[in-house]
């Protein structure tokens, strides 16, 4: 990612430290990742010490330090999609996708994450891929719907 | 700065405002056990070992000594059966971690906390942040700092600073209450220690 | 859109707007929530949109995209005005005939009715749904009026309104008089009273101050907020500067989580809005009140929703929570004074300016007044979001409202508070819902999540599942928490694994003392609560699984055998078929035995057998009974 564009996104924020998490994660929504370069660039532009990014880009779960799949796969494991089943939904997504979650796979197909709630609380179990909701999901469905994607 | 007039373990103190009930009881003689505490370092209230009961309006709760201000006719006590149960097991988590501990090891006694009474836990840290925050306070390095969250939480040295920095510092080191700090250092400079000659020759080229 | 600099201004407006809209005219509102599109909304959407197009009926119908309504369980659905016809569970292969026969033939297709389980009595318009019949939807009732894109349509129904009545008949002094009168208390958990709070910020003396609306809904099955920002962010906004008014505040921020992609887009665009017509920006209305807002997302993390956690994060730093004292109101974001709440408290205000302290406070309990939204999910037919005045019982909830429990299964408990909550059992079913009661049974309101367990819920397994949860999203800067949730998980874990031992119990009691007394935040000092509500109420089960190695809930897999009765096997070959590891010997005639060293204890062989046949069924806390003998495995 050029240096260009990630001044671009810091000085949208007027170089405001304060800001430091909302800059990050334009850089990750550009570049799919945060590539160290990005962060030491940042940290250098806002005068922020790199201990300082580490933690954020470690502590908060959306940053991914590695790059990640072609397609990203949520699946959600809140109370109420955990009751409805969700461990097999995700049993299965890991299955199909060979990827485990937390994980992406080398040839970078699959990113692989639970999400603590997404919020679609009342059609649980709910697997987002790239960005598309599905929800009542069966573990046999989204196996279907990820092997199209293969 | 108005004056405040407050109770610890039945002792009448007045204090400045904004003093913390752990200043406020040493004043007056009570000490308050501390863990991550540093007098050169802003007030953490990470290892909750300082807990006390409080009393206020008629509303009692546990809090930090080390930073709860001090309150107009705030009832302290600084030792019942309850702080010396939530001290114990918080010693007994920690020495899970670093059962060799001087520190732990003699507020263990203390309290009579076991050593052996979790399972015994791969990493030293115990987290009272001493090193980290002396790096950012003190020495203002940031050499230094930590990564991940709860659990997983860990102590990490920023390669490119340490190697500048650490070699001629080495400060934080006697802060560490446990070898954690020793160990993570030993790590970092494996990792960034320029290639030394050796006699072996090198498996992969020779 | 030249800016709206008065009073009469905002009315002229609002008329003109009304005198253009014919409420005669066929508009169909669909619901275009997060939850409807995950069950196909947009496709329902498009096609309605090329129907129209190839009628050529664009200028006669109207399509209305709106936020969540709350009937989830059985979306998509739209209502068609003026009749306010109601269908329910919509597919884009339904869109030609609807058109057809209901909104130019005027006759209702009864398929897509809401027909009630019991009577078979149908419901045509959506106010005769017993879901919605039976709440009180003071908030979320405007959803499907609106799309919330336009602020017109907000101006249509009466947004704004209480803003200029704050500005110009109330003032602030009045204002924060009217909302601790209301007593409104907190919706985002914690139910501290809000107009103390504003008070508090008020008292203390600073040039600068903020209000922040807390969007951070982190509690796993909560999703209330979502539906109010998705749908309606326009209420939550005016909330929002009535509040700043009375407090003193200039600057604001809305921090949304991550999460929730739909809601950050339509605050943006309803921020956007607002300035254009004058509701943000310099001289409100053409008052002295200046305000800006931000939107900050979130990045993933649950401590977040806490406030001080939430105001380091504004900061740019990790969601680490700071002591209070200092509270927010006295010395927040950047040190100065803040005053945070949750959405739907916030989308409060309006109601309350508008109606008045005393109307708002006739509803509800001596302790709590107004209404409150839940997130009635898990085990319960109509999963969805529901608005009840508070004092409703638990029973009404479940059963009038969420229609009971699907699949004949036995009710077990209701759980509230996100991780921080506690079950309520049979026994407290008639419970009438309100902030002290609530605390009184061992749990707490929280921000809204009510999740509905069955027997086939492992009240251990469910204990364990709050600890997990809690364990990653720990900030790890106390011992009390970062080791003790690990510790309290530990020994819920080992138990769900049949390895629990004597002492097990009086340790996680030992634990939670330490946790939820000493721990710097409430995400640590909550973190016992559902063990110990769980234990309080069903020990028994725990006991069974660390005595008796049983699970009563036939859950928890190391605890649990899956067998094939000989008696009622009729060697079909289903669930031979249906093995991955293939740990089911038999064949045709030849009566099926699961091989225990084999099983997974997935459960399809369960699902496989015909329900006629009914040979599969899962056993715990005693032994398999030995297979029978191959020679008597044939059958005739």
């Amino acid at each position: 990612m050029d240096s260009g564009k990630i001044d671009q996104i810091i000085n949208k924020h007027n170089a405001d430290a304060g800001s430091l998490i909302q800059i990050l994660l334009e850089i990750q929504n550009e570049n799919n990742w945060l590539p160290k370069e990005a962060l030491t660039r940042v940290s250098e532009t806002l005068a922020v010490p790199m201990s300082r990014i580490r933690h954020i880009t470690t502590f908060y779960k959306t940053f991914s330090l590695v790059p990640r799949g072609r397609h990203e796969v949520h699946v959600c494991t809140g109370t109420a999609c955990h009751v409805r089943g969700a461990e097999r939904v995700l049993e299965a997504v890991e299955g199909v996708t060979g990827v485990n979650a937390g994980e992406t796979d080398p040839d970078l197909n699959f990113s692989v994450e639970t999400v603590g709630c997404i919020g679609c609380c009342a059609l649980g179990p709910v697997v987002v891929v790239d960005g598309e909701y599905h929800g009542n999901i069966l573990p046999a469905e989204i196996t279907k719907v990820l092997q199209d994607k293969k | 700065m108005s004056e405040i007039l407050l109770q610890i373990d039945g002792k009448e103190v007045a204090a400045e405002e904004g003093t913390t009930i752990l200043v406020a009881a040493q004043s007056v003689g009570v000490s308050i056990p501390t863990l991550c505490l540093h007098e050169k370092l802003e007030p953490y209230g990470g290892c909750r070992v300082c807990s006390v009961e409080v009393e206020s309006r008629g509303r009692s709760s546990v809090v930090a000594a080390c930073l709860y201000p001090v309150e107009k006719d705030l009832v302290v006590t600084t030792r019942t059966e309850k702080l010396d149960r939530i001290r114990k097991s918080l010693l007994e988590m920690m020495l899970a971690h670093a059962p060799d501990s001087e520190p732990l090891l003699e507020l263990a006694e203390e309290y009579g906390a076991d050593k052996d009474r979790f399972e015994k836990e791969a990493s030293f840290c115990i987290h009272c942040g001493l090193c980290v925050r002396y790096c950012t306070e003190v020495k203002k390095a940031n050499a230094l700092g930590f990564i991940n969250r709860g659990a997983k939480k860990e102590i990490s040295f920023i390669p490119e600073i340490a190697s500048k920095e650490c070699w001629d510092c080495k400060e934080c080191f006697e802060l560490c209450p446990t070898s954690a700090l020793q160990a993570a250092f030993v790590l970092i400079e494996a990792l960034t220690a320029p290639p030394q000659p050796t006699t072996k020759s090198c498996h992969s080229c020779g | 859109m030249p800016r709206i600099n008065s009073c009469a201004e905002l009315e002229e407006l609002r008329q003109e707007i009304l005198s253009q809209r014919d409420p005669n005219k066929p508009c169909i509102a669909i619901c275009t929530g997060s939850g409807c599109i995950a069950l196909g909304a947009a496709d329902v959407v498009t096609a309605f949109k090329d129907e129209i197009k190839e009628q050529g009926l664009d200028i006669k119908i109207d399509i209305r995209e709106t936020g969540c309504p709350g009937f989830c369980e059985r979306g998509p659905l739209l209502v068609i005005y003026p009749e306010e016809t109601c269908y329910l569970r919509v597919k884009p292969e339904d869109v030609k005939e609807i058109i057809t026969e209901t909104v130019l033939g005027k006759k209702v297709i009864d398929r897509l009715l809401y027909i009630d389980p019991e009577t078979d009595e149908k419901a045509v318009k959506e106010s005769e749904i017993p879901f919605y019949k039976n709440q009180m939807r003071l908030l979320i009732g405007d959803n499907i009026k609106i799309d919330p894109n336009s602020i017109e349509d907000y101006l249509a129904i009466g947004g704004y309104s209480a803003l200029a009545k704050a500005l110009f008949e109330e003032g602030p002094e009045k204002i924060i008089a009217s909302v601790k009168e209301s007593g409104l208390r907190g919706r985002g958990g914690g139910g501290f009273p809000a107009g103390l709070k504003w008070e508090f910020t008020r008292k203390t003396s600073a040039e600068t101050k903020y209000v922040i609306v807390n969007a951070d809904e982190g509690d796993p099955g909560a999703f209330m907020d979502r539906a109010l920002l998705e749908g309606n962010p326009h209420a939550v906004l005016e909330g929002l500067l009535i509040g700043a008014y009375a407090i003193g505040a200039r600057e604001g921020y809305f921090y949304v989580r991550e999460e929730y992609p739909l809601a950050v887009e339509n605050v943006t665009k309803a921020l956007k809005q607002a300035e254009e017509y004058g509701f943000l920006g310099k001289n409100i209305l053409g008052s002295d009140f200046n305000f800006t807002v931000q939107i900050h997302q979130g990045a993933g993390a649950f401590v977040c929703g806490e406030e001080t956690a939430l105001i380091m994060s504004l900061e740019g730093h990790v969601g680490e929570p700071k002591p209070r004292p200092p509270f927010p109101a006295v010395k927040g974001l950047w040190g100065k004074p803040t005053n945070i709440n949750n959405v739907e408290t916030w989308a409060n205000i309006p109601l309350i300016i508008n109606q008045g302290a005393d109307a708002f406070a006739s509803v509800g309990t001596e302790g709590s007044k107004g209404t409150k939204i839940f997130a009635l999910v898990g085990k319960v037919k109509n999963t969805g979001l529901v608005e009840v005045p508070m004092g409703i019982t638990l029973r009404d909830i479940v059963y009038k409202i969420g229609g009971g429990l699907p699949g004949g299964k036995k009710f077990k408990a209701v759980q509230t508070g996100g991780p921080a909550g506690g079950c309520m059992p049979e026994s407290l079913l008639d419970m009438e819902v309100d902030f002290d009661q609530l605390t009184k049974a061992g749990s707490m309101m929280g921000s809204g999540g009510m999740i509905v367990l069955d027997e086939d819920t492992c009240m251990v397994d469910f204990a364990r599942y709050f600890l997990n949860f809690l364990a990653d999203e720990s900030c790890g800067k106390c011992v009390p928490c970062r080791e003790g949730v690990k510790q309290m998980l530990n020994i819920l874990t080992n138990i769900t694994l049949g390895k629990g031992k004597p002492g097990d119990l009086e340790l996680l009691e030992e634990l939670a003392e330490v946790a939820g007394s000493s721990a710097l935040c409430t995400l640590g000092k909550g973190a016992p609560n559902p063990a110990l509500s769980t234990l309080s109420h069903f020990r028994d089960e725990y006991e069974a699984h660390i005595n008796e190695g049983r699970c009563a809930a036939l859950s928890c897999k190391e605890l649990i055998a899956f067998y094939i009765d000989p008696a009622k096997c009729k060697a079909c070959g289903a669930c031979i078929k249906d093995c991955a590891p293939e740990a089911i010997t038999g064949g045709k005639k030849v009566i099926h035995v699961i091989d225990q060293e084999k099983c997974t204890k997935c459960g399809s062989c369960l699902e496989a057998c015909p329900a006629a046949f009914g040979a599969v069924s899962k056993m715990s806390g005693e032994p398999v009974p030995a297979a029978l003998p191959e020679e008597s495995r044939n059958l005739g």
